[in-house]
């Protein structure tokens, strides 16, 4: 984890240098967060479906159909209804919920293996995706709606920003002291104090970093009273994944469907033998990962105003991508989801970084392809040297 | 004579054309060690497996105490007081001596999420009643050693208080100091009352610890004889050539 962070601080230094200030901008990181979070909250997911052994290939087809959906729903359904886009948004999700029984039903009760089912609604989805509105793309979307995706009016603003910068430091700091406290009631082997406090200074400079490098980003849909431009603060979507990491953190920590995740992917026959469901858990898992699709449709969407059957092309790699770069291990039984979130930012920093050098997306593509490798490398030189 | 714990009565199991278990009966009784013995492929882990409420049995009747029972699945016979400890320890190695030793059964707060303070306190306790040298009991099971992990097998048994253990080939991973305190362990349960079947290659475990033996050969019973009627010679026998001791020797082939 720590080597994460600091591979990714070397790669914004980098791109710092090469772009000449324009990376670490206002601006421009205000985008790459946006950017980021689409992806960053189905690799979350994906660390449950790697860490239970099992692949999901479709997301990416699948955010293509449920975001179709949605938009296709909200526009020509639901577009005179009260509460028509939140009704859209239940509609993309009770899709997403059912696509994910599907494809669980099949992995887990019907032993199909999960790269062939979801490879499967690789196509399937797409296809779908296009014939919901016979490949129209579909828009405008609704205005509220639009702030979901983290445009110009798609952001917390900078009071509400700083309160949220405010409950994480919070958080952060109680985390840290409580696992510290709990340690202590059974093991003396606590580590240095002053390394939790260096966790503690360092989270909370980045967060409040973060946000006030959000604030500083001009907003020119509202002007204060000098008729000078607000601050935009968070976006949206940045706060929808802040809320997705925290479910999905305390469901892999405290939650006994999280054990069992873990459980499952160190030792599938132990978990069974223990008396645990595997064959629901495996639905389950796929269910959350249906959910957590729709939300990364409603994000891109809404931040597209559009609703087309071409977006989410190649996010079930960079999910897995992220996954694994966050330190996933393909065999099952390791993985983080905050780990997932640094991964995501890697792929979108370069991806962002090399856009602002002008790299055509054909050379993107073949560099982010090597970072994988090296990244999955990294996976094997490590489960290497634990089997030793 | 106490009433036995467990009865298995006329038990069958095949998968496809193979008949795994072929009409085997046999009982338990409270504080007594049963042997289980046999070649591979002897139907001994079918047998238990059946017991253990992995696989469902084709023909046969389980009482326990006295009251038959069906078991479709490992929670079944948990719930009857079976507990087993299987060959490969079936421990999931990324998780410490608590989570795998409350897996399926975990301990939780008043709010539904894990106790893992309770659990690991739970957990370090009785591990440490069984085997007072162990108090790693913080990390993942795949950096202990085989005794330790056998500890912690024998821990999740113990814990929810089983009146019934399984225990396949519980010495097959150790060294002779461990092999030693799992003999120590199985000699304490008996006291307590428990009953154990115990599946093992080991002929001299076997002599140390068990009352009765249960032999099979091909998924058929061979016999069921008195450790104390009966030599290693006559027990190899019944392994080997599926004899019982003491009949006239069988007519040699051709």
């Amino acid at each position: 984890m720590v080597s994460m962070l600091l591979a990714l601080l070397a790669i914004w230094i980098a791109l710092e240098v090469l772009t000449h200030g324009l990376f670490l901008s206002p601006r421009n990181l205000y985008n790459l967060s946006i950017q980021t979070s689409a992806i960053a909250v189905i690799s979350c997911g994906m660390v449950f479906v790697i860490v239970a052994r099992q692949i999901d290939l479709s997301v990416g087809s699948l955010l293509a159909f449920t975001g179709m959906l949605t938009a296709y729903a909200q526009v020509k359904w639901l577009d005179t209804t009260p509460a028509g886009w939140q009704l859209s948004i239940a509609i993309g999700l009770a899709a997403g919920i059912a696509v994910g029984l599907f494809q669980g039903w099949w992995i887990a009760y019907r032993g199909i293996p999960a790269l062939v089912v979801t490879l499967a609604g690789l196509l399937i989805y797409r296809g779908a995706a296009f014939l919901v509105a016979k490949g129209e793309t579909i828009a405008p979307l609704d205005e509220t709606y639009q702030k979901l995706g983290g445009g110009a009016t798609g952001s917390l603003g900078v009071a509400a920003s700083w309160a949220v910068g405010g409950l994480a430091c919070a958080w952060l700091a109680w985390q840290v002291w409580s696992t510290r406290r709990e340690r202590a009631k059974y093991t003396h082997d606590q580590g240095p104090a002053w390394l939790d406090v260096v966790k503690v200074v360092v989270g909370v400079a980045a967060i409040l970093g973060f946000v006030a490098v959000m604030a500083s980003y001009p907003n020119r849909t509202e002007l204060d009273a000098d008729g000078e431009p607000t601050g935009m603060g968070i976006g949206i979507p940045v706060l929808i994944l802040i809320v997705v990491v925290v479910v999905l953190t305390f469901l892999a920590h405290r939650t006994r469907f999280g054990r069992y995740v873990f459980a499952y992917g160190g030792n599938p026959e132990s978990a069974m033998l223990a008396g645990i469901n595997t064959r629901w858990l495996v639905v389950k898992i796929f269910v959350m990962m249906g959910i957590l699709s729709t939300i990364a449709a409603v994000i891109t969407t809404a931040r597209l105003n559009a609703g087309a059957n071409s977006i989410g092309q190649l996010a079930e790699l960079y999910a897995i991508s992220a996954a694994v770069i966050g330190g996933t291990s393909l065999a099952g039984g390791v993985g983080s989801v905050p780990g997932a979130v640094i991964g995501a930012l890697v792929i979108q920093s370069l991806d962002n970084g090399m856009v602002l050098l002008d790299v055509s997306s054909a050379e993107r593509q073949v560099l982010i392809g090597l970072v994988l490798i090296a990244a999955v490398w990294f996976d094997v030189v490590y489960t290497r040297r634990q089997t030793r | 004579m106490t009433a036995p714990l467990v009865e298995m009565i006329g038990m069958h199991k095949h998968f496809g054309a193979i008949r795994a278990v072929d009409d085997v009966s046999c009982e338990l009784r409270p504080g007594e060690v049963v042997g289980l013995l046999g070649h591979n492929g002897a139907g001994k882990t079918t047998l238990i497996k059946m017991l253990a409420g992995v696989y469902p049995h084709d023909g046969g009747t389980i009482k326990v105490r006295g009251n038959p029972v069906k078991l479709a699945s490992p929670r079944d016979a948990q719930l009857v007081g079976i507990e087993t400890i299987y060959q490969h320890l079936a421990l999931a190695d990324n998780l410490d001596a608590a989570g795998n030793l409350f897996l399926g059964r975990e301990l939780r707060t008043r709010w539904g999420t894990l106790d893992t303070h309770r659990m690991a306190h739970e957990a370090s306790k009785i591990i440490r009643r069984i085997n007072p040298n162990f108090t790693q009991t913080h990390l993942p099971v795949r950096a202990l050693s085989g005794g330790q992990r056998q500890t912690v097998a024998i821990a999740r048994a113990l814990y929810f208080d089983a009146r019934i253990l399984i225990m396949d080939e519980p010495t097959a991973a150790l060294g002779p100091g461990e092999t030693r305190m799992v003999k120590q362990i199985i000699t304490g349960l008996k006291q307590e009352g428990i009953g154990i079947f115990l599946v093992s290659h080991e002929m001299r475990d076997v002599f140390d610890v068990c009352d009765r033996l249960v032999v099979m050969k091909n998924g058929k019973l061979v016999g069921t004889v008195r450790i104390s009627d009966v030599t290693e010679e006559d027990v190899l026998g019944m392994i080997i050539l599926g004899k019982r001791p003491g009949r006239a020797e069988p007519s040699p082939p051709g």
